[in-house]
């Protein structure tokens, strides 16, 4: 068993909703695709390459200011419930944990953490520089991110090209490798039905979405993590003030929706948000998704002020604790035990108990 | 409607920009929009997957493909790359250099990385004025090329050899 109590706040800072606008975006998160010039690709290279990168970026970390003392997992090492959870903190891609459908953990899978930022290892590209804050937090994610990818390339040759930029195992990260997604709640949007016009919207100005976890998954709890979708042809700054004023704008719809539902159908929106809370307080069976549709909720009454009390950190908290890997193992069973649904409801019923009091 | 830029040829694609706030839109004849770089309605499906497939799957068979089975120094060959959307070294980058800015054309509407550049990171880290100033002894000059190849810092090195070389 992993401990991630090794990693400070345990690798979930990002949840503590402190950062900005934390009611409607939960995490801002960027990451930068580098490879080594004196190496073949993740999917041509061998265990023994995969260790000499590793070690090559282990002994430029230990050098690095930022990222000096990391806490390191290595996911080839790790049982699958480990790397589940590591994938649920949002600490690691589903493709480095090994869990994609038909794939397995690749030798030398690693990952390097330290506070707000980490390097993965032997993803799709050598390196994943990342970094994760917790809201709105574009400037501050991409200023440690960028400082970290100037240390490290100061101490290991990365491949790039005169015209074509920073080179990528795939042509859709060429460039400047530059991946920066918000993680944004928008139950407004998806409740007045407007959500589809503005994604298609935001497809046509180059930006992408996908689920909770990112790439290929799909949208529960009406999260959606807005990205770029193009990494060349445009500077990094011009790539996240776009990003980032698009955001903005979508924040605003957002807003506007949510005034008109409770403008328009006050029952109907009051009703809605405390049936979740009241089914989170006492159900007995809890699904996943059906946990995540319900927190949704109450996420959006206490985001117009219909539920008091309920603190947006414990929202966040909850989204993370009751999914399968962290629940089986605070439970203590596997995590396709028949049970789970039970302890899903039976943690939530816990949580709500003690952290809101008895106003609810 | 006619082009807007060369008044001849019919408008096939419209462009809308917006600059500073201002909504501007180009009407433009296929041949001017493909000198401006704009790609034509056909590619202009814009989801992350949905691009990159249609430029995998349709579009790549339209690409100017390599003479057959010639394969990069890795060992990959431009088929390994369409079957698999991944290429196996960065000197894919110059064997398959033809059809992949083609690729990356139609995938970010641009083939020129505007971005930070990484070469000129590696300049910043080695100052070149304060030694020019004042030429150092050669003993110093030695125990930096020292300290340099300890740190694995060969291009540095590499230049106080060079430096070395002219004082002795």
């Amino acid at each position: 068993m992993i401990d991630l109590n090794l990693l400070t706040d345990g690798g979930v800072g990002w949840l503590d909703a402190s950062g900005p606008s934390s009611h409607l975006v939960l995490s801002t998160r960027i990451r930068l695709a580098r490879n080594l010039s004196s190496h073949v690709y993740q999917g041509r290279n061998s265990e023994t390459e995969r260790e000499e990168i590793l070690q090559s970026v282990e002994r430029a970390v230990r050098e690095s200011v930022l990222l000096r003392r990391p806490t390191r997992y290595r996911l080839d090492r790790l049982d699958r419930i480990d790397r589940q959870l590591l994938h649920e903190r949002h600490l690691v891609s589903k493709e480095l944990a090994g869990l994609e459908a038909e794939g397995r953990v690749r030798s030398g899978a690693s990952v390097l953490i330290q506070d707000r930022i980490g390097v993965m290892l032997n993803e799709e590209d050598h390196l994943r520089i990342q970094g994760l804050h917790s809201g709105f937090a574009l400037d501050e994610t991409y200023a440690e991110v960028d400082r970290l990818d100037t240390e490290l390339g100061q101490r290991l040759a990365f491949a790039f090209h005169p015209e074509f930029g920073y080179l990528t195992s795939c042509p859709t990260n060429v460039g400047t490798g530059l991946r920066a997604s918000v993680l944004i709640h928008l139950p407004g949007l998806v409740l007045t039905k407007e959500i589809s016009k503005v994604l298609q919207g935001l497809a046509q100005v180059g930006l992408t979405h996908r689920g909770l976890y990112g790439e290929g998954s799909e949208v529960v709890g009406n999260f959606f993590q807005l990205s770029n979708q193009t990494t060349l042809g445009s500077s990094e700054r011009e790539l996240l003030d776009h990003l980032g004023k698009m955001v903005r704008q979508v924040m605003d719809y957002e807003e506007q929706a949510r005034q008109v539902l409770v403008r328009d159908a006050p029952t109907v929106i009051e009703d809605k948000v405390w049936r979740a809370y009241g089914l989170l307080r006492y159900a007995r069976s809890l699904s996943f998704e059906e946990a995540m549709n319900l927190l949704s909720g109450v996420r959006l009454g206490v985001g117009v002020g219909l539920i008091p009390d309920v603190a947006m950190y414990t929202l966040n908290k909850l989204l993370i604790y009751t999914q399968p890997a962290h629940l089986a193992v605070a439970e203590g069973i596997s995590p396709d035990d028949a049970d789970l649904p039970l302890r899903r409801a039976r943690f939530v019923r816990k949580v709500l108990e003690s952290e809101v009091g008895r106003r609810g | 409607m006619s082009c807007d830029q060369c008044r001849e040829r019919e408008a096939v694609v419209h462009l809308t920009q917006i600059v500073n706030e201002q909504v501007t839109t180009l009407h433009l004849c296929e041949k001017c929009a493909a000198d401006k770089g704009v790609e034509s309605p056909g590619s202009a499906v814009k989801t992350p997957l949905g691009t990159f497939l249609a430029a995998m799957g349709k579009g790549v068979d339209q690409l100017p493909t390599p003479r057959t089975g010639e394969a990069c120094r890795c060992g990959a060959t431009f088929q390994d790359f369409r079957e698999s959307g991944r290429l196996g070294c960065s000197d894919c980058y110059r064997t398959f250099e033809t059809p992949l800015r083609d690729l990356l054309r139609r995938l970010h509407g641009s083939t020129h990385h505007l971005g930070e550049r990484y070469a000129e990171r590696e300049t910043e880290r080695v100052p070149e004025p304060e030694v020019a100033m004042v030429p150092p002894e050669a003993s110093h000059l030695r125990e930096q090329l020292r300290l340099a190849v300890e740190t694995e810092n060969f291009e540095l090195a590499a230049e106080l050899r060079d430096r070395l070389r002219v004082l002795e």
